[in-house]
């Protein structure tokens, strides 16, 4: 049986959570839970003034209520599985290694970021800095999956190193900015100024997208490896146009201000 | 024991270990993934003289290859794990990175690993690309066509290698079509191959020679031009032709069922006997007796 954990109160100011979290809640009684410490703005309260917990924890644990205001959920989770009902604040899923996270409402801003491995999926709209490295970082995701049904923000993979973004709907400007490994998948429009600064690493868009002068198009193709990926984004539940896994895509290398061996790739059928 | 009016020889069939990888080969159409899977096929008949054995195990529908493309599958087939993947190494570079528009990917999933496609992408001197996709490594080698598509690692397992039915004949003409009827049969069965020209072998081959050299030689038992020259004959008169059929496959189920469903296949008019080739049990770690065969499907 799931551990349920239900909003009683919602937080005046954003409260600090990284608690919540299945390998941090193994082997505790719904008490032990309810007293773990969290961060009410600058105070320390305990997660029970917020929370009502029942049920078992198998590793499997429910949410029910708008997070909004919560941030770092499943910070470094390392197993298990956290299923929101409803939205979450900045910083889930942070340094995440293993596991699964399900928001079936909103993420704010810096979902996943640092994240080393296991799986973020958002049903509904995600913030900025998805994937990313923190101010200063040289390396942001490292490992993992996260998939954004709808739109996100800017700066979507910053200095990420390797794993899988995907992004159901739109994405705003940077997205893959500095990048140094890994996959981004945009299935709706880019904004401006894609992978620049990126080392390595792939960007992929269904639509056409502004490229920087500092990227130069080799060529239209029709590379397996997407087709490969575009599946297993079936399997995971999102739509995937017939004509984008047959399509040809223009590939576009850069940034030549860096190493010039990352790449955009753009659908290019009609 | 008879199937209609053939006798099934109460004899073994003496098979070995094997180790075995499935190579999933995926195109652009069909004909290029077929002609990916011929050419690293070929020249691999017996370990004897080409270091492994091959086959195309099936073709495989768009809709279940992991890139959604026409494929085939091919099973190979050496004496140790290593070996396979140094011909995987060879077969792969040479046959299918060479081939346009194909991918190829690890077809197994139980099993050690070997690196093939870690190995293959030095040819992309310093340009390819490394994906990691869910628990799957992949490499992309930069090609005239493209890219070239290959999973970093291909599994290797047991397997089983040298079943084998041996069709006695009366006549060319009625033992050609009783083995071709066998194979037609036997392809049905997954995870098998049959290495040999359209499956079937009429060089059987016994172990040893009078040449010191050879480590094989024909097998003058089931020679009908050597009725009465030889002591130990298995021809005898009536039996004018014998073709013999070789199965290797990933579990020794699957061979058991393609050598059943192969004898009920094969015997036909003109098909004096059906018996399997042995070296009297003390080489190969299964013994896979015909009559038992037949009483599995009783």
């Amino acid at each position: 049986m799931a551990l349920k954990l239900k909003l009683h109160t919602q937080p005046d100011v954003p409260m600090e959570a990284d608690c919540i979290c299945p390998n941090r809640m193994q082997s505790l009684s719904d008490n032990e839970i309810e007293n773990l410490t969290v961060f009410h703005g600058n105070r320390q309260v305990k997660l029970g003034d917020f929370f009502k917990c029942d049920g078992d924890n198998d590793g499997d644990i429910i949410i029910d209520g708008d997070l909004s205001n919560i941030k770092h959920i499943g910070s470094a989770m390392l197993s298990g599985k956290i299923t929101v009902e409803g939205n979450v604040g900045v910083h889930t899923g942070a340094a995440m290694r293993g596991g699964e996270i399900i928001i079936q409402g909103n993420a704010s801003d810096w979902l996943g970021p640092e994240m080393l491995g296991g799986r973020i999926t958002v049903q509904g709209d995600a913030g900025h800095m998805v994937g990313s490295g923190y101010r200063g970082s040289t390396a942001g995701m490292q490992g993992g999956e996260i998939i954004v049904h709808g739109n996100v923000k800017n700066e979507t993979g910053h200095v990420m190193r390797r794993g899988l973004i995907v992004v159901g709907g739109n994405a705003g400007d940077f997205t893959g900015v500095n990048m140094l490994a890994g996959t981004i998948i945009v299935l709706g429009e880019m904004g401006i100024r894609a992978g620049a600064g990126m080392k390595r690493g792939t960007i992929i868009c269904q639509n056409k997208a502004e490229i920087l002068p500092t990227f130069t198009q080799s060529c239209d193709y029709q590379p397996s490896f997407i087709r490969r990926y575009l599946k297993y984004l079936t399997t995971l539940g999102l739509s995937i146009n017939e004509s984008l896994i047959n399509g040809p895509f223009e590939r576009w290398c850069g940034d030549s201000v860096e190493l010039n061996r990352g790449e955009i790739l753009l659908y290019a059928g009609k | 024991m008879k199937i209609k009016s053939t006798e099934i020889v109460d004899t073994f069939a003496e098979a070995f270990k094997m180790f075995g990888s499935r190579i999933v080969i995926t195109a652009a159409t069909k004909e290029w993934a077929m002609a990916a899977a011929q050419s690293i096929t070929g020249f691999a008949t017996s370990v004897i003289g080409c270091k492994c054995e091959a086959g195309i195990e099936a073709e495989i529908p768009a809709e279940e290859t992991p890139d959604l493309r026409p494929g085939v599958s091919v099973l190979l087939f050496a004496m140790d794990a290593d070996s396979v993947g140094k011909r995987l190494m060879e077969r792969i570079g040479q046959c299918v990175m060479t081939c346009p528009t194909t991918a190829c990917y690890n077809g197994l999933q139980e099993g050690s690993s070997v690196t093939v496609g870690g190995n293959l992408r030095y040819f992309g001197d310093g340009y390819q690309i490394s994906k990691l996709l869910g628990d799957n490594k992949l490499w992309r080698i930069p090609v005239m066509d493209g890219e070239f598509l290959i999973d970093d690692t291909f599994n290797v397992k047991e397997s089983v290698g040298g079943g084998n039915l041996l069709i006695l004949g009366k006549d060319q003409t009625a033992t050609l079509k009783a083995a071709k009827a066998a194979t037609k049969a036997m392809r049905e069965i997954p995870d098998i191959i049959l290495p040999f020209p359209n499956g079937v072998v009429r060089s059987g081959s016994k172990v040893g020679s009078k040449y010191k050299s050879l480590i094989a030689s024909t097998n003058d038992a089931y020679c009908p031009t050597l009725r009465g020259i030889v002591d130990n004959s298995e021809t005898e008169e009536g039996i004018n032709s014998v073709l013999e059929i070789v199965i290797d496959g990933l579990t020794l189920e699957s061979v058991e069922e393609a050598m059943r469903v192969g004898m009920t296949a094969a015997a036909k008019p003109g098909v004096k006997k059906i018996s399997a080739g042995n070296y009297g049990g003390g080489l190969g770690q299964y013994q896979i007796q015909l009559h038992q065969l037949m009483d599995k499907q009783d």
